[in-house]
């Protein structure tokens, strides 16, 4: 069985964010890189299946300029057999991503699509939803442990009230949560070999996408900064300071 | 949360600074690409980060300890260090042949660092070990690489160096452990080493200690000394491990810091024999030891810059968030306080810092390149260059960082006030880890000694020109930018400086007056220091001015933050050079004419 995972590169989970003076978005020069760390989850989780023996090809796709190249290696340091570099230099949503997640899948026949949740740079949480839209396959979200058997796979999936078990029909997208994996520590030789192995580099021309905007960013702003608390001596201080606010 | 490497600055150094992506272009190196070093230098932050940073302040706390029976050392350690072997770290720098990644030094190097500014204890283990499984590559038989070099590369066996004994530390012609040859031609080894780092520990299934030693009737001095492979079990034809050997832990030293490294006095032969296979030949002991001190040397200096980093980096994020105080021109007393890096003293200490973990840290990656340069240069004459630049810099490397970045550690605690004076903080614990380095691998003292006396005169002097002429280069083309001027020549200055100073102490130790000539050898490491620190902020400055026009906004205070510290670093330190270089050009006397009872 072969399977798909799309990575991310977005601005690393260490760096701390600034926005921009003028309000276009956020800093990103001079910044470090990593692959988005809920598509690492798939990654692993991608590797994981094969080390069980339930997947033979894994295959990592990723959209962005060239130096999405770097999370295409990373990709195959942890394990992917080969990648795909959609290059599109420019802005590209969710919509488009997953028109070209989708289209790749179909051309590559495989019968699962990991990726992570959400990406830590946008948190938009849609790509993988409509991936299985556009297809129209089946989904399972936020999985905290994937079970694949045969033509099935049983996702557990995190929810609101607790836990939460589906069967899916394969062909499927998965989309990963925090929970399912600790991803392992790249191993040198792994990260040697990974330079030897295949990037296919296309455009979304290439699987008949064209770039859309859906939607426009009008601003971006740093969240305001907390304001000055106060003591109280009561509670019936505490409780008026509440209604005066019109939080109680 | 600070981070524990600016990787901003790291790349800066590794590609902008010495384009160490350009060594991909000699065969040697041609397996790789940048995308390559950069994974390597992400892998190794985050196994630091995840692995090794957070048991650090816990092994300092919980030291290991001896029952009488075994040495205890926290679990962390060894989880840890299981990691590190299973990524492949052990033989990162060695060839392929050999298992390797064959990955140049400087990339090695600053992942080094990197482990160390994590966690220095935990990283003394493995450090060790490849460093001693590389002695038995240059000097081993292929019989003793298969039997002792290929278990530790494998992470299975640990290593250490077994040199100083309690009464020969900076002095190794005084050793006195002796070789006993045996009708097998193996021997027996008899004699207390001690301070042996990893000397004793259960991390590894056994531990091959390389001991130095003299022979029976081997002459007096360094000439006398032979090394020898000497494990803790003996190891059996087919390479399992056969009975206890006769090494005996004597005791545990209990240390200021780098106190996760357990620091042994070892007994050998005392009622067991030691057996012992000699590495290389009779006498050629020291030599051996000495083929690997410069990149030993080199990883001292980078261990020292890299902690002094890590200390730099939390003060910073400390400063930028503790509010304290009200600038000097604010007049109302009920204004908001402002935070400390707003004040322009704890700027000083900051800056100062900076001035030195980078001048340190650039000095470090640019030997361990000249050691890359080194090993595939084809050129014979130029070879022989690149060599002896590192002869003359390695003790610069060495005790140049353990001096003043172990300085920027005590800034860093001074700019966190009391609580940096806490072990609820880490700088206190860098400081404490730091101070070991102006002490082992040859203390400063003797890298004072080994610059002067030994460095400087070689070759009639050709390793000094070299340098100068470096320097000399970097002033020309720094000369001719307008922003740089002023630092061009204010270096020259102080290369002529030094050169003239050379020639005066040369001509004293022409005169026979070597007791003058070295009296005052440390201060010639402190002048020639600061001055090559100079060189290199000149250098790093150059590649910023270049940059600046081109750089976004965040680079853009990156490249001028680099000016700034240049600025700093001419106008506040290299001063300094010129008041040692009067002292030496005297050849003042004050030191060592004072006699021991005017004390
Ligand atoms: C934590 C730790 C770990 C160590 N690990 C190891 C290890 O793994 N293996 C190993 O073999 N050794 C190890 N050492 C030993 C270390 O290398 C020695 O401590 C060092 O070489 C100094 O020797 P010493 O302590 O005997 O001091 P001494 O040699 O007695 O020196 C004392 C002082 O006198 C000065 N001095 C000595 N001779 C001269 C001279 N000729 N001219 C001018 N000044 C001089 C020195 O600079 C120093 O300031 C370790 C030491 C420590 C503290």
């Amino acid at each position: 069985m072969k399977v798909l995972v799309s990575v991310k590169r977005v601005v690393d989970y260490n760096v701390r964010i600034q926005v921009k003076s003028d309000g276009s978005g956020v800093v990103t020069d001079g910044v470090k890189f990593s692959m988005n760390p809920f598509d690492e989850i798939a990654m692993e989780e991608a590797v994981r299946l094969r080390e069980k023996g339930k997947v033979t090809e894994i295959v990592a796709v990723t959209i962005g300029g060239a130096k999405n190249e770097e999370t295409l290696r990373s990709a195959l340091a942890f394990g992917a057999d080969r990648a795909i570099h959609i290059k599109e230099e420019g802005e590209v949503q969710p919509l488009t991503a997953a028109k070209a997640f989708a289209a790749v899948l179909k051309k590559e026949g495989a019968q699962l699509f990991l990726c992570g949740k959400q990406a830590i740079d946008d948190d938009a949480n849609q790509t993988g939803q409509m991936v299985a839209s556009l297809l129209d396959i089946a989904q399972a979200t936020f999985a905290s442990k994937v079970e694949v058997d045969g033509s099935k796979a049983q996702i557990t999936r995190e929810i609101d009230a607790g836990l939460e078990t589906l069967e899916v029909d394969l062909p499927a997208v998965v989309s990963v949560d925090l929970r399912l994996n600790e991803p392992r520590y790249l191993k040198l030789p792994d990260i040697m070999k990974a330079k030897k192995k295949p990037i296919e580099t296309i455009g979304l021309g290439d699987v008949g996408v064209a770039v859309e905007a859906g939607t426009k960013t009008v601003k971006v702003a740093p969240p305001p900064a907390r304001a000055k608390g106060v003591m109280v001596k009561t509670v019936d201080e505490l409780v008026s300071a509440l209604k005066a606010k019109g939080l109680v | 949360m600070p981070q524990l490497m600016n990787r901003r600055d790291l790349d800066f150094m590794l590609y902008e600074l010495l384009d160490i992506g350009g060594l991909t272009g000699a065969p040697r190196f041609a397996m790789h690409d940048r995308a390559a070093f950069d994974g390597v230098l992400d892998a190794a932050m985050k196994l630091a980060e995840q692995k090794f940073l957070p048991h650090a302040a816990k092994l300092d706390a919980n030291e290991p300890h001896f029952d009488g029976e075994r040495v205890h050392i926290i679990p962390e350690v060894r989880e840890a260090l299981d990691a590190y072997v299973e990524g492949g770290w052990m033989s990162a720098a060695f060839d392929e042949r050999h298992g390797g990644m064959q990955l140049p030094y400087a990339v090695v190097a600053a992942a080094n660092g990197i482990f160390v500014a994590a966690n220095c204890g935990t990283s003394g283990y493995p450090f060790l070990t490849s460093a001693a499984a590389n002695l038995l590559r240059a000097h081993g038989t292929p019989e003793q690489q298969t039997r002792y070099m290929k278990p530790m590369l494998e992470g299975r066996w640990f290593g250490t160096m077994c040199l100083s004994e309690p009464q020969a530390g900076s002095s190794l012609g005084d050793i006195r452990t002796r070789a006993i040859p045996q009708a097998d031609g193996s021997y027996h080894l008899v004699g207390n080493k001690m301070w042996i780092s990893g000397g004793e520990h259960d991390l590894s299934e056994n531990i091959v200690h390389l001991v130095l030693a003299r022979i029976d009737g081997a002459p007096a001095g360094v000439k006398g000394i032979s090394l020898f492979i000497v494990p803790k079990h003996r190891v059996n034809p087919d390479g399992s491990l056969g009975a206890r050997n006769g090494v005996r832990l004597a005791g545990l030293n209990h240390k200021m810091g780098y106190r996760g490294t357990v620091n042994t006095a070892l007994n050998f032969g005392e009622t067991v024999p030691a057996v012992g296979q000699i590495v290389g030949s009779p006498g050629q002991g020291l030599a051996c030891m000495f083929h690997m001190m410069n990149e030993a040397r080199i990883g001292v200096g980078m261990g020292a810059a890299t902690m002094g980093y890590a200390g730099y980096l939390f003060s910073l994020d400390y400063a930028r968030q503790r509010p304290q105080g009200r600038p000097a021109s604010a007049k109302d007393p009920a204004s908001k306080p402002v935070m400390i890096i707003e004040h322009s003293d704890v700027r000083r200490m900051l800056l100062q810092q900076k001035a030195y973990v980078e001048g340190g840290l650039a000095l470090c990656l640019y030997c361990a390149k000249l050691v890359d340069e080194q090993s595939i240069e084809q050129d014979p004459k130029r070879r022989e260059e690149l060599h002896l630049l590192l002869e003359i810099l390695t003790p610069m490397a060495k005790a140049w960082p353990s001096d003043f970045c172990l300085e920027a550690n005590k800034l860093a605690i001074q700019v966190l006030g009391g609580y940096g004076y806490t072990r609820d903080y880490p700088v206190e614990r860098y400081y404490r880890d730091n101070r070991l380095n102006p002490i082992h691998e040859g203390t400063n003292g003797i890298q004072g000694l080994d610059l002067l006396g030994r460095k400087v005169t070689m070759h009639n002097g050709a390793a000094l020109r070299l340098l100068l002429g470096r320097i000399g280069a970097t002033v020309k083309a720094a000369s001719a930018v307008p922003e740089l001027a002023e630092y061009a020549q204010a270096l020259k200055q102080a290369a002529d400086t030094a050169a003239q100073v050379t020639m005066t102490l040369g001509q004293a130790a022409l005169q026979g007056k070597l007791d003058l000539f070295l009296a005052n050898a440390h201060l010639y490491l402190e002048m020639m220091g600061h001055t090559v620190i100079a060189w290199l902020w000149l250098e790093q400055a150059s590649k910023a001015q270049a940059a600046l026009a081109g750089a976004g906004a965040a680079d853009r205070a990156f490249y001028a933050g680099k000016l700034r510290a240049c600025r700093y670093f001419f106008r506040y330190e290299l001063p300094k050079a010129a008041r040692q270089a009067e002292l030496l050009a005297r050849l003042d006397d004050t030191c060592l004419a004072m006699s021991a009872d005017e004390f």
